[in-house]
């Protein structure tokens, strides 16, 4: 590969002791990734603005809302869920404050508790499809009800693989430290941007 | 320190002699070296442009004659679709892509992109997108247009829109990394003395383009999965039969692809107030202008998509806003216009290749311009709606716009790219071919929209029929100016004379480093001494201090 220099700078990204590089040429390349990474969720909530613009509009136009026929929302476990999503967030916020006091191990162990909240998530979610009563096609509230939750959940899913992602690499030792720990905080932030999403969605899906 | 040099401190050179800098494998690796992508992508969306010209001249050779025989009417629909597609998301935005790529850490003092692998990434979506959509000829097709409304999307055959969407999918995200790569690269790897109102123009450009792409590709990407369920699973979000309604797709998509034209014209204007300056020996007229009237532009962009939905039972209040906001677009861009023609004004104006294409841009995309005035308003665009005067409007925004802009973008960044000059005496004719088998091939369309023609058919009425072969022989030219250009870049690239470092006498950074750059751009660190265009007085010969110039150049003006 040609670009020697990055690659360089690309290792001293993933150690991040920031060792003093022997300056000139070769000092690290900057990291600008939080910084990418709140622009990717910028695009992501695009996605989302897109999807609920477009729900709410089918909303607007359609003479009776849901349409005649649609089963009766439950709301208790949609609710529970709720409750278990946002309160993750509080969850995995302890496990960044724990690496940045060097704890590894509560890391570990608060992201662990995420992604079981994650996974108790997208149980309740299945869950509520096999007994929502209606399915993907029968008429456009449920087309919307599946397609959106169901892209929520998709990303949950990425969310959780990110958590378990961290997990497994904070196994190998001095991986992340309170001076580096880029991987959790934008696990994190991911997770927050999930997080939100589901609010609204609940908010427009079950609540309005 | 060379290319060798840098190798050999940091692993073992391999044994396919990565040490040659001009190794020609390179273009084919996943290489995180932002010059490399540039060059891949610039040479990647130009076949796909030469194979988008081909669909359009079979379009055109079915035009020719009012029958359809030349080819099939389905089989036009997929050429004109797949053509816009190709030219679009294949061409315009990789090919500037490609400039911004290469010119814009150069320009800002960087040793690269914010994020190298993630621009390789970018890059190596693009050729699995552009097979997906090309491969959809096997199978049928997508004949909708590039817009691909429902119910017609939903309607014809399956397998070729759902290839058409896929690859669309596919494009948009390489899209996005990129833009994500070019705000986080001009927003924060700039060298330390350069300000936000020290940057070159282009740089303000691409970023007023990529946070446009950022905020609205999402979108379509929102409607293209709303359209594959329709189309796959039987959804009825586009379907008004059950209760959905086809006009949320085409707000959803407007919503990005009236974007996507300031997406592919904002990275052209910035080179452009790049190029002037230069060619000009002036300073350019109003930098604060253009480089604001570039966010004016993106945000006025995202507040007008409807303007294309004026015939789709929008009501009338609504008409009003999305007119007024469109006319609005027309004093930024007027605004750039205006400075261009400034700065050209009393220059001493080098008449190379690259000025050329650069004042045929301006020419030419003022006529895009106007017309797009004339169709923001409400009235006219329900009577020409759908027809060839579109075909004309958008082919002179987009083609003298963009393409003129990309051409004399190629003209003037060739020495830095490939280190070798480019022969005037071709490149000059190539500019006089394209002028006048563009203008020749699609100036007409305006008076067949005036009469009725409509677009997107393969028949038409026997009384355009003069009309239209006229256009077709101006594409037949179009087609025949893009091989001296061909001829010119590869003979040129290979055995053409030597550049030097600055062979323009330039005053940006990219012109401070050798030609082409080394690996990491600079071997010394580059020096701001002057501002972007602080041209008028002789710099290169003089020993001046930043502020002498300055006053020079101020007495001049």
């Amino acid at each position: 590969m040609q670009g020697s220099a990055i690659e360089t700078s690309q290792t001293t990204l993933d150690m991040q002791h920031g060792h003093g590089h022997a300056g000139g040429h070769h000092e690290a390349h900057p990291d600008h990734r939080i910084f990418g990474i709140v622009l990717f969720l910028i695009a992501e909530s695009m996605i989302f603005l897109g999807l609920f613009a477009a729900y709410l509009t089918f909303r607007a136009v359609s003479p009776e809302w849901p349409p005649e026929g649609t089963p009766e929302m439950e709301l208790l476990l949609p609710g529970i869920n709720t409750i278990i999503l946002i309160s993750s967030s509080f969850v995995m916020n302890q496990g960044n404050a724990a690496i940045k006091k060097n704890n590894v191990g509560g890391l570990r162990a608060w992201f662990g508790a995420t992604a079981l909240m994650g996974v108790v998530f997208l149980c309740g979610q299945l869950y509520e499809y096999f007994h929502t009563g209606f399915g993907l096609t029968d008429n456009i509230f449920t087309s919307t009800f599946y397609v959106l939750t169901g892209f929520h959940g998709l990303h949950v899913c990425f969310g959780l693989m990110l958590i378990l992602a961290v997990m497994w690499r904070s196994l190998k030792a001095d991986r992340y430290s309170s001076a580096s720990h880029f991987g959790p905080e934008a696990a994190e932030l991911y997770w927050h941007f999930v997080d939100v999403v589901w609010i609204v969605l609940f908010l427009i899906l079950y609540l309005l | 320190m060379t290319t060798a040099g840098i190798e050999t401190t940091v692993k073992p050179p391999e044994p396919h002699g990565e040490s040659d800098g001009n190794n020609w494998r390179k273009y084919f690796s996943f290489s995180t070296d932002h010059k490399v992508i540039g060059i891949q992508y610039l040479v990647t969306s130009f076949l796909f442009y030469l194979i988008g010209g081909l669909l359009a001249e079979g379009v055109r050779v079915e035009l020719a004659t009012p029958d359809p025989d030349f080819v099939d009417p389905q089989l036009y629909n997929g050429l004109f679709t797949v053509h816009a597609t190709v030219m679009i998301f294949l061409w315009i935005v990789p090919g500037t892509a490609g400039f911004a790529n290469y010119v814009i850490p150069l320009a800002i003092g960087a040793k690269d992109m914010a994020f190298p692998r993630l621009n390789a990434v970018g890059f190596w979506l693009i050729p699995p997108g552009g097979i997906l959509l090309l491969s959809s000829f096997f199978v049928g097709a997508p004949g909708a247009g590039w817009t691909s409304y429902p119910p017609l999307s939903v309607v014809g055959d399956k397998a070729g829109q759902l290839l058409w969407i896929l690859s669309v999918l596919v494009l948009g995200t390489s899209s996005i990394l990129g833009a994500i790569n070019f705000l986080s690269t001009i927003l924060k790897m700039r060298i330390p003395d350069m300000e936000l109102n020290d940057m070159p123009l282009f740089c303000w450009a691409m970023l007023a383009a990529s946070a446009l792409i950022l905020v609205s590709t999402p979108v379509l990407a929102g409607a293209l999965i709303l359209l594959c369920f329709d189309l796959m699973a039987g959804t009825p979000f586009f379907n008004p039969m059950a209760g959905g309604d086809p006009v949320v797709y085409q707000h959803m998509f407007w919503f990005y692809s009236h974007p996507a034209v300031y997406i592919m014209i904002l990275p052209v204007f910035g080179m452009i107030s790049e190029i002037i300056p230069v060619h000009a020996r002036k300073p350019i007229f109003g930098y604060q202008a253009i480089a604001y009237s570039s966010l004016a532009i993106s945000f006025l962009g995202l507040i007008v998509w409807a303007h294309h939905m004026f015939t789709s039972g929008t009501p009338g209040w609504l008409r009003m806003f999305f007119m007024i906001a469109t006319m609005a677009i027309a004093v930024p861009t007027g605004i750039k216009v205006f400075s261009w023609v400034a700065t050209i004004w009393g220059g001493k104006l080098r008449l190379n290749s690259a000025m050329l294409f650069a004042i045929g841009f301006v020419s030419m995309f003022l006529v895009g311009g106007l017309s797009g005035v004339m169709l923001a308003s409400v009235p006219f665009d329900i009577h020409v709606h759908d027809t060839y005067f579109i075909v004309a409007h958008l082919h002179y925004v987009l083609f003298g716009g963009s393409v003129f802009g990309i051409y004399a973008a190629v003209y003037h960044w060739f020495p830095k790219m490939t280190g070798r000059m480019m022969n005037e005496f071709w490149g000059k004719v190539h500019f006089f071919l394209t002028f006048f088998g563009f203008n020749l091939c699609f100036l007409p369309m305006h008076w067949l929209g005036l009469q009725g023609m409509p677009r997107r058919v393969a028949q038409y009425n026997p009384e355009f029929a003069t009309v239209n072969m006229v256009c077709t022989v101006g594409s037949f030219i179009l087609a025949i100016s893009t091989l001296p250009f061909l001829f010119n870049a590869i003979w040129s690239w290979i055995a053409g004379p030597k550049a030097s470092a600055n062979p323009w006498r330039a005053l940006t950074l990219e012109w401070q480093t050798s030609s082409p750059p080394p690996v990491e751009n600079f071997i010394e660190e580059p020096v701001l001494w002057s501002g972007p265009y602080e041209y008028g007085i002789d710099t290169l010969s003089d020993r001046q201090s930043v502020d002498e110039l300055l006053t020079e150049v101020k007495g001049e003006v």
